[in-house]
């Protein structure tokens, strides 16, 4: 035990200066091929596909897990959220100057001055992911930066901006492909209001 | 040990290099959303809203504020509570044009119909106007006021933050156009307070907020009569719509909770899905007394929220909870969610940041007096309800405490037993008007 924790914080700090020197990632990006975007031009789901992959969604929406060649998209949760099986201790407080937000590993829980928030479940699950949702109420989610179209904030760091620039067309295929997913059931938590505002 | 999980940490750290930047782009994206404009994009509505209110048809004489022909004021019976704004508002339909009540719960607006709504705070901040198009689609923008009351201009698309306070620390915000979308674009009625039952000359008294009408404004019988209004149900001219409820708390509830939240949370909108219905509809009425059986009842008493609300931070979690426990209101999310500023879980989402002290007492007492009432669900025990309870008053008058501009919580409010509704009471009041069960 007397040597466990000094090599703890070795590991962490040397996890620190890997952070700081770690020259590429080892994680190869899903990038379509030019025929997945011919196909998906003739199909509305493949073109959502497309989309949901050119965008980046499951960057934080599916988490990552350790795999051989480092970290990977976790798909046995593919576009669920937030891990309900991954209860998150308080976020860290974040110290004055520059550095503005925490994120998990997982890349699925964020924190900063808007509070503490989880990537949620866009799977067809009707209880815990969109199963129940309309398109227009993911429309209307997207352009208006609010739950459901008109409930709460959508939160940082979700880049609802970026997707409302989509044509109702493409929003459209996007929204068909998270239909044809496997629903995954996964009650992803609320966020979490900073302490300030509570 | 150390060299496993600094391996980890590289691997880990190196993608996060590549990844996580593209993250904080976003990131402080959202967070200067303020100040984000849709690039190459052109205002849709800069080619049709005028720039100036003084365009947009209201006035016949802006300097003097007098009104343009046709223009007619209206008010509300159950108006949307914003932060304690003091609100007029106005309609102008096209010449010769009328509106179709066929549906009485969802009226057809000519193409061309005008509705202004001017919110002041002891002076004018903004009027907001919502038009018809030519091609049927609805419009919405808002001017904002000089402060010398000289001009009232476009406001930006994204709205203006805290462009006054509504009380000492309190911010009021002019929307944004897609905050607009949000309550007027949630159901079948994009006009939200101008139908049958806001417009009812059977007015009701507890009504929180609601201004007395100013002169020349026009109600249900008036548009009916001036031929502004057709098809309305016959039932409906005759007896001016009113909302069965179990006693006058509860008429003046859910005519609350109809004009504040029913816009959004009804069954035919876009949340539909969560089954929580707060719109009082008309369709299918009786004039027959009834025992009430609304679908804001059916949809909160006993029903399962998808969360807890703390108390004391706010804060919504996943957990088991009631929508409306009957009899207890502190343990009524609804209630919770109605008292709460905080954004991520305030009711309203948006529009206001200031809880509504008046209408928290009115919904509070109405909870506390859904002790010992039949379950809606049990339909043999309430038509049984129903029928003892005929000749009895609905609510003994010692418990009229609540009335309009302030609320005396009763002595004994404890004493449950003594606040049943439905199995001691009945109406003595004119035949209410119904919607038959949907189911």
């Amino acid at each position: 035990m007397k040597l466990f924790v000094p090599l703890m914080l070795l590991s962490c700090t040397a996890g620190l200066a890997a952070f700081v020197m770690a020259a590429s990632s080892p994680f190869p990006p899903s990038n379509p091929s030019p025929d997945t975007h011919e196909s998906a031009a003739q199909d509305p789901v493949a073109h959502g596909k497309y989309l949901v992959t050119a965008m980046g969604c499951a960057d934080c929406h599916t988490p990552l897990k350790l795999g051989a060649h480092g970290p990977e998209p976790d798909m046995s949760r593919w576009l669920s959220g937030h891990p309900d099986t991954l209860a998150m201790p308080p976020a860290p407080a974040i110290p004055p100057g520059p550095w503005g937000f925490v994120g998990a590993a997982t890349m699925t829980a964020w924190s900063g001055p808007w509070g503490t928030s989880f990537t949620t479940n866009l799977t067809p699950d009707p209880e815990t992911g969109l199963g129940k949702w309309t398109f227009e109420q993911f429309r209307d989610a997207v352009r208006s930066g609010r739950h459901e179209g008109r409930g709460r904030p959508i939160l940082p760091p979700m880049p609802w901006m970026n997707v409302a620039a989509l044509t109702d067309a493409d929003l459209h295929d996007v929204f068909g492909y998270l239909r044809s997913i496997p629903a995954i059931v996964n009650h992803v938590p609320q966020p979490i209001p900073p302490a300030e505002t509570r | 040990m150390t060299i496993f999980t600094s391996a980890i940490a590289a691997r880990w750290l190196g993608w996060a290099r590549n990844h996580v930047l593209h993250h904080a782009v976003a990131l402080g994206i959202a967070l200067t959303a303020t100040a984000w404009v849709p690039l190459g994009e052109a205002d849709p509505l800069s080619d049709t809203i005028p720039a100036r209110l003084a365009d947009t048809g209201l006035y016949a004489d802006f300097a003097a504020r007098t009104l343009a022909p046709g223009v007619l004021p209206f008010e509300p019976q159950y108006p949307l509570w914003t932060d304690g704004a003091t609100k007029r508002r106005w309609i102008r339909l096209p010449p010769g044009a009328s509106i179709d009540a066929t549906n009485p719960d969802v009226w057809s607006f000519p193409r061309g119909t005008r509705l202004w709504k001017e919110f002041s705070f002891g002076h004018r901040i903004e009027t907001r106007l919502m038009l018809r198009g030519g091609d049927g689609t609805w419009r919405f923008a808002t001017y904002a006021w000089s402060a010398d009351e000289s001009d009232a201009v476009l406001a930006p698309e994204r709205g203006v933050n805290a462009a006054c306070e509504s009380q000492p620390g309190k911010p009021f915000d002019i929307p944004a156009r897609t905050d607009c979308n949000a309550c007027h674009l949630a159901g079948p009625n994009v006009v939200l307070g101008f139908s049958a039952l806001q417009l009812s000359s059977d007015r009701d008294p507890l009504a929180p907020h609601a201004q007395v009408p100013a002169a020349g404004a026009v109600d249900l019988s008036d548009l009916v009569r001036r031929n502004l209004v057709k098809n309305l149900p016959r039932a409906l001219v005759g007896t001016p719509p009113r909302i069965a409820a179990a006693s006058p708390i509860e008429r003046a509830a859910l005519g609350y909770l109809h004009g504040n939240c029913g816009m959004c949370h009804t069954d035919s909108g876009q949340l539909a899905s969560l089954d929580l219905d707060l719109w009082t509809s008309f369709a299918g009425m009786s004039i027959e007394p009834q025992t009430p059986d609304t679908n804001a009842r059916r949809t909160t008493n006993g029903h399962a929220s998808r969360f807890v609300c703390d108390t004391s931070t706010h804060a919504l979690r996943s957990a088991s909870a009631l929508r409306v426990s009957p009899g207890d209101p502190d343990a009524s999310v609804l209630l919770r969610r109605m008292a709460s500023r905080q954004p991520l879980s305030q009711m309203p989402p948006l529009g206001t940041h200031v809880a509504d002290a008046e209408a928290l007492e009115l919904v509070t007492q109405w909870i506390r007096s859904q002790s010992g009432a039949v379950r809606v669900t049990d339909r043999t025990t309430q038509a049984d309800a129903g029928a003892r309870s005929a000749g009895d008053p609905w609510v003994p008058e010692s418990r009229r405490e609540y009335s309009r501009g302030g609320y005396v919580a009763p002595t004994d409010v404890t004493d449950t037993n003594s606040l049943d509704v439905c199995q001691t009471s009945s109406s003595s009041q004119a035949p209410l008007i119904s919607k038959t069960p949907k189911d």
